[in-house]
């Protein structure tokens, strides 16, 4: 008997307790599960955040090498089009741009790295001043819009799979469909007609009324946070009569993805051999789904939410545009147009940015979900 | 006496697109405080009837008995609240792969205590120590370790011996084992095996043994019930069964290898249509 035992319990899967990592001094006594767990975690860490920078590297790359491939001269753009071969030279030498390449992109990526992106020249404000300005208001609309789209599209999701074909599931399913197929445009445009031009029950086009624009000192630039700080209910209701339509837009878009990819998760869950052992327990049917399910599929739900909280970080330019949300999406939209790369490549390293940390969260959650992860 | 559980007639059917497809046709038996063994190949109804028994078998399927009775008392399509009462605290099931049959992100103390708190109503304190005495009575030799481990941390063989424990805390007084020994070594099989039929026979348990192995059966269960197509083929003593007289029987018998006979070739089991339908020499005539 004792020879199995000795085998599996020390062999397999338990962490062997004679090889403590290099940093920890051997301890007296055997270490404990969680001790041995954590300490594993801790190294992997190290690994985490080294494949975080590379990956930062590889954006800064590429975007440096879209500014360089690009068919826009960057010197033009600075010194305008009628100015002299001298004062090109001059400009294309203060720029940089006479240096080898490599010499080009280490300056690219110590100034990215002190936040200088350059001169937007449409707006002719350096650009990480007007992403300061616009990204808040993308990330203050695609925070609240994920909030409602995981806040009712998990539990509708979830419910689905377990009432699988019940008449939850078809409203679900109904539901999704016109959220898939339905233009966010036209249904923006219809709730604004609605809800802003018959009903008046909420603010209209932009961030904020007229009478509260500038009255909140920004801290945050998230119009809502700052009125909360603020102490200034006004200027708070008013804003939340302005962002309550597009957020909830977004949120009804990215819960319909979001409540798919639940019930197809639970699905699969629902039908693994675990869940009819807790069933064979005696566990009421809610138990069995949010107890023991529901955390399996914790996980991938993750992924998904991320990912569709990253695509809303990016700016949904069409919302922006429908509503007047001075935004990333219609920022950098308006610059591309514009033939604004220092704008564009500006934004497009922080939205990067922005799923990297992404990333690196849904990661990190996966390490405390997950104890197979590890 | 009468039986721990009884059961007459047993169908489990599902509707499929061409017709209702039926998994359990007609099993009768009575099940005391003993190892009976259910022997056929996959896709007899061996699992199904199992399911049955503890009301698992989910819509559409469709669970239909002349008897279902749990110690005289009827537990056939029961409300799903006076279901899962019984569930786990009077009959439990053991299933094949602990791999799969154990919640991944669970450790394995919680897994084990939480059907037992459900049942007995007890303190957090009581039920752990009630779960480190049931993985001692398992062998597990670590048991403080093992209950603050992931199932993924322990050995195939060590997974079963844990959702043993698990399914025999409350006190069931039936126990389903549902191929319990397949996914696992053959080296740990026995083992596992011997430390299952111990736990039953100190408590006075009905063990229902579902098995395709007939010389496991055989070594581990009182009585054997051979099912084929749904149907109950013959029943009969363990140490009987060299005296099968159902070909089928005789059939799965002389498809094994055997030390004391080595034959040239082993015979192919030979299926005949008439197997499924024809009338059987049960032990309840006259109908049930």
């Amino acid at each position: 008997m004792s020879q199995t035992d000795t085998a599996s319990g020390g062999g397999q899967g338990l962490p062997p307790a004679n090889t403590p990592p290099a940093n920890t001094p051997p301890k007296a006594e055997a270490p404990s599960h969680r001790g041995a767990r954590l300490r594993r975690r801790a190294r992997s860490l190290g690994g985490l955040v080294l494949s975080l920078a590379l990956t930062l590297l590889g954006l800064l790359l590429i975007t440096f090498i879209i500014g360089r491939v690009m068919p826009i001269d960057p010197v033009l753009k600075v010194v305008g089009e009628r100015a002299t071969q001298a004062q090109y030279d001059a400009a294309y030498q203060a720029m940089g741009l006479d240096k080898p390449i490599w010499q080009q992109f280490l300056r690219y990526v110590s100034e990215v790295l002190r936040g200088d992106f350059g001169r937007s020249i449409s707006t002719g404000h350096p650009v990480s001043e007007d992403l300061k300005r616009v990204f808040p208001a993308t990330v203050e609309l695609a925070t609240l819009g994920t909030l409602i789209g995981v806040c009712v599209g998990v539990p509708l999701g979830v419910i689905a799979a377990a009432r699988r074909g019940g008449w939850i599931d078809q409203i679900a399913r109904v539901l999704a469909l016109v959220g898939y197929s339905m233009p966010i445009f036209w249904l923006g445009l219809m709730g604004l007609l609605l809800f802003y031009g018959i009903l008046g029950w909420i603010g209209g086009p932009g961030r904020q009324g007229i009478i509260y624009d500038g009255m909140v000192p920004t801290v945050t630039g998230m119009i809502l946070i700052d009125s909360l700080i603020a102490g200034d209910w006004g200027a708070f209701r008013d804003a939340f009569s302005h962002i309550v339509l597009p957020a909830s837009l977004l949120g009804y878009f990215s819960l319909a993805y979001i409540s798919r990819m639940t019930r197809s998760f639970m699905l699969e869950q629902l039908s693994s051999e675990y869940v009819t052992t807790a069933r064979v327990k005696g566990l009421s049917e809610a138990r069995v789904v949010w107890g023991h399910a529901f955390r399996n599929i914790l996980v991938p739900l993750i992924t998904v939410i991320a990912l569709s909280f990253g695509g809303l970080l990016e700016g949904s330019v069409l919302t922006e545009i429908v509503f007047s949300w001075p935004g990333i999406g219609q920022y950098i939209t308006k610059a591309l147009l514009a033939g604004d790369m220092n704008a564009v490549l500006g934004g497009t390293v922080l939205v990067g940015a922005c799923f990297v940390g992404l990333n690196l969260i849904s990661d990190l959650l996966y390490r405390v979900l997950d104890p197979r992860a590890s | 006496m009468s039986p721990l559980l009884s059961v007459r007639n047993l169908r489990v059917s599902f509707p499929t697109r061409s017709g209702t497809f039926d998994a359990v046709r007609g099993v009768s038996f009575d099940l005391g405080r003993e190892r009976l063994g259910v022997v056929g190949e996959s896709g007899s109804g061996k699992s199904m009837t199992g399911r049955a028994i503890l009301g698992l078998v989910r819509p559409p399927g469709r669970v239909t008995a002349d008897r279902m009775e749990l110690d005289g008392q009827p537990i056939l399509n029961l409300p799903e609240r006076q279901m899962r009462a019984l569930r786990g605290a009077r009959i439990s099931m053991v299933m094949q792969d602990p791999k799969f049959s154990l919640n991944p992100v669970m450790t394995i103390g919680r897994q084990i205590t939480e059907g037992y708190r459900l049942h007995t109503r007890t303190t957090p304190q009581a039920a752990r120590d009630k779960a480190l005495e049931m993985l001692r009575a398992v062998q597990i030799r670590d048991p403080e370790r093992v209950f603050d481990a992931y199932p993924h941390e322990v050995s195939g063989g060590m997974g079963q011996r844990i959702m043993i424990a698990m399914m025999l805390a409350p006190d069931p007084e039936i126990l389903i084992a549902d191929e319990p020994t397949s996914a696992l070594d053959v080296s740990v099989r026995n083992e596992v095996l011997r430390i299952m039929d111990k736990l039953v026979r100190d408590r006075g348990m009905g063990l229902i043994f579902i098995s395709h192995d007939l010389n496991l059966v055989a070594e581990f269960c009182d009585r054997v019930l051979i099912m084929y197509a749904g149907r109950v083929v013959e029943e009969l003593p363990a140490h009987d069964l060299k005296n099968a007289r159902h070909p089928y029987t005789q059939g799965l018998l002389n498809s094994l290898p055997r030390l004391d006979h080595p034959v040239e070739r082993l015979s192919v089991l030979q299926r005949q249509d008439s197997w499924r339908d024809e009338e059987i020499a049960t032990p309840f005539p006259g109908g049930l």
